[in-house]
């Protein structure tokens, strides 16, 4: 590599670098994109048994079994985008006004108010599942989907109003005194001028939620289970039962939007709005 | 400027803006604090009156899980630690443009793949006839009888390091790529080899912001059930699952919070020791 640096860079030996970089790139390869392979193998296995190395038939039936009407896999699909859809709409209701706030308006302790959000993803979580799950049970929310969305959004609500926050703190607020001048309501110019001007950041902690919904599994497996089936349910009784295809289709579908979103975040995650986050 | 409300009247900025944080603040209140306070006074709940029981109960049941969990946690961080400086370190001081490429490219895909996601392919990839010794075999480098299944703690510390690492390595290298590069090229023109120039130069100007990363990684890593319920439920496993057990086999919430009382301290004592080390560091 020293030699790639020095003036000699045109040195032949340089390229023998590419002996070490390949071994060491090519072995972190096999361990990031192994696992996932060999999950993609599986959702098409039909025969796959010990000592073979790959599947021995290839085939789409355990698809057909997931996507059957009685499959069970609908099911806990619908609960799953229901409880996600939910969770973002009841938290950006919430994080929106607590974002702009946070961004514009004189707080008290505006450090602790967004440090408070911080506290769910802060403290091993389990044991407060446990409780959570006792309070619902006595109000009658245990195994029910606003239970298992309440659950979601007190775990989601950091990423929503902290990229909120910042959202709206990275927007000229001379732009709304502008609409005030010529006679609009705060409401109005919130409404007309901010809102729309903060709308991919909101689009992002949108996302964030989604997915931080749909991929949550302790929660929904102390609080939903076993009444409102969801995937990643669905995906830990399967993979338990042995049922290695409908597991592995099960993670493909939690899998896929993890992936297209981390392609896409620098898109609606502009850097003024990151290098904001949790300011 | 006074804010003014859609219906007309003056209203306090500050009383405003404490009514628009409210709501958000109330669900964290109700639906995380109020739980967490119950999970603590409830670990000295001994059928109704107040006592150690729990704890008793669970050190006899339960010292070889704590000591299990703290191990596995601890190491993964160490693991995790290594692999991030490594990473954000070729990533800036590395000089061929298309290498630094290909390992930027490379080393983010596990962040956003779910703990469960990861628990279920690491299950299928590590087992005693998974993809990885069968890959080792038909290379030559293992034979059949030698495979062995590393679905127990070694599976634990590995998919922990494999979905932790890629979130603390992009922390460290966008701290990494903030640095004053003059110091950097300073110590390069003395002759100062590229291992130097990280341990020395790069990796203590951003101690801070690698050590927040592997705090929220091990607080992450302590509240994980997913993994050891997928990987290995067998004793001895983690806190975490032994939680899930109590509560779902027994109904025993006493010592399930006793349990999750244990990892509070043990995830808040590592936050203490940061905060320690940079308070004396500031003074």
């Amino acid at each position: 590599m020293i030699a790639a640096h020095n003036p000699a860079a045109r040195n032949p030996l340089a390229a023998l670098w590419w002996v070490p970089r390949g071994i060491i790139f090519g072995l972190m390869a096999f361990f990031i994109f192994g696992p996932l392979f060999n999950l993609l193998l599986w959702t098409v296995a039909e025969k796959w048994y010990f000592p073979h190395s790959l599947p021995l038939e290839y085939g789409f039936s355990s698809w057909a079994r997931v996507f059957a009407p009685r499959g069970g896999a609908m099911e806990s699909l619908t609960n799953s985008l229901v409880v996600a859809l939910l969770t973002v709409v009841v938290s950006l209701l919430l994080a929106i006004p607590a974002g702009y706030a946070l961004a514009r308006l004189k707080l008290p302790f505006r450090g602790l108010i967004l440090l408070a959000f911080l506290i769910p993803q802060a403290f091993p979580n389990l044991t407060v599942y446990v409780n959570v799950a006792r309070i619902f049970y006595e109000i009658r929310l245990n195994g029910t989907i606003p239970g298992v969305v309440l659950v979601h959004v007190s775990h989601g609500l950091v990423y929503a109003v902290w990229i909120a926050t910042a959202a709206f703190s990275a927007i000229d607020a001379e732009l709304e005194q502008a609409a005030r001048n010529i006679g609009a309501g705060a409401f109005r110019a919130f409404l007309d001028v901010t809102l729309p001007l903060a709308a991919p950041g909101l689009m992002a902690s949108a996302i964030f939620v989604f997915l931080e919904s749909l991929d949550e599994f302790t929660g929904s497996y102390f609080v939903g289970a076993p009444d409102v089936n969801m995937l990643p349910l669905l995906l830990y009784t399967t993979a338990a039962g042995g049922n290695y295809q409908i597991a592995s289709i099960t993670a493909l579908l939690l899998l896929v939007p993890s992936l297209v979103f981390m392609l896409i975040v620098e898109r609606f995650l502009k850097a003024d709005v990151l290098s904001r986050v949790g300011h | 400027m006074p804010i003014i409300p859609p219906n007309g009247r003056t209203m306090p900025k500050r009383f405003l803006g404490l009514l628009l944080v409210l709501p958000a603040l109330a669900v964290i209140a109700f639906l995380f604090i109020l739980p967490l306070i119950m999970s603590a006074v409830g670990a000295f709940q001994v059928e109704g009156t107040f006592g150690w029981g729990n704890f008793t109960k669970t050190f006899d049941l339960y010292t070889k899980d704590i000591i299990f969990t703290v191990m596995i946690v601890s190491l993964s961080t160490v693991l995790i630690g290594i692999a991030s400086i490594a990473i954000g370190g070729y990533l800036t001081l590395g000089e061929h443009p298309v290498a630094v490429a290909i390992l930027r490219w490379l080393y983010r895909w596990p962040m956003f793949i779910p703990f469960i996601v990861v628990g279920q392919i690491l299950r299928t990839f590590l087992s005693k006839n998974g993809m990885m010794n069968n890959t080792f075999i038909n290379l030559g480098l293992l034979t059949p009888l030698d495979a062995v299944s590393f679905l127990d703690w070694r599976g634990i510390v590995i998919a922990f390091v494999w979905k932790q690492t890629p979130f603390v390595a992009l922390l460290v290298a966008g701290a990494m790529a903030s640095i004053n590069r003059d110091t950097i090229e300073a110590a390069r023109n003395l002759g100062a080899s590229r291992l130097r120039l990280l341990l020395e130069i790069v990796v203590p100007q951003v101690a801070m912001t690698l050590t927040v990363g592997l705090i929220l990684s091990f607080v992450t890593m302590m509240s994980v059930l997913s993994v050891p319920l997928m990987i290995n439920a067998q004793s001895p496993t983690m806190l975490t699952a032994d939680i899930a057990f109590r509560v779902n086999s027994y109904g025993d919430y006493g010592v399930a919070n006793a349990l999750g009382l244990i990892s509070l301290v043990l995830a808040a004592s590592v936050a203490w020791i940061y905060l320690r080390a940079s308070l004396k560091e500031r003074a």
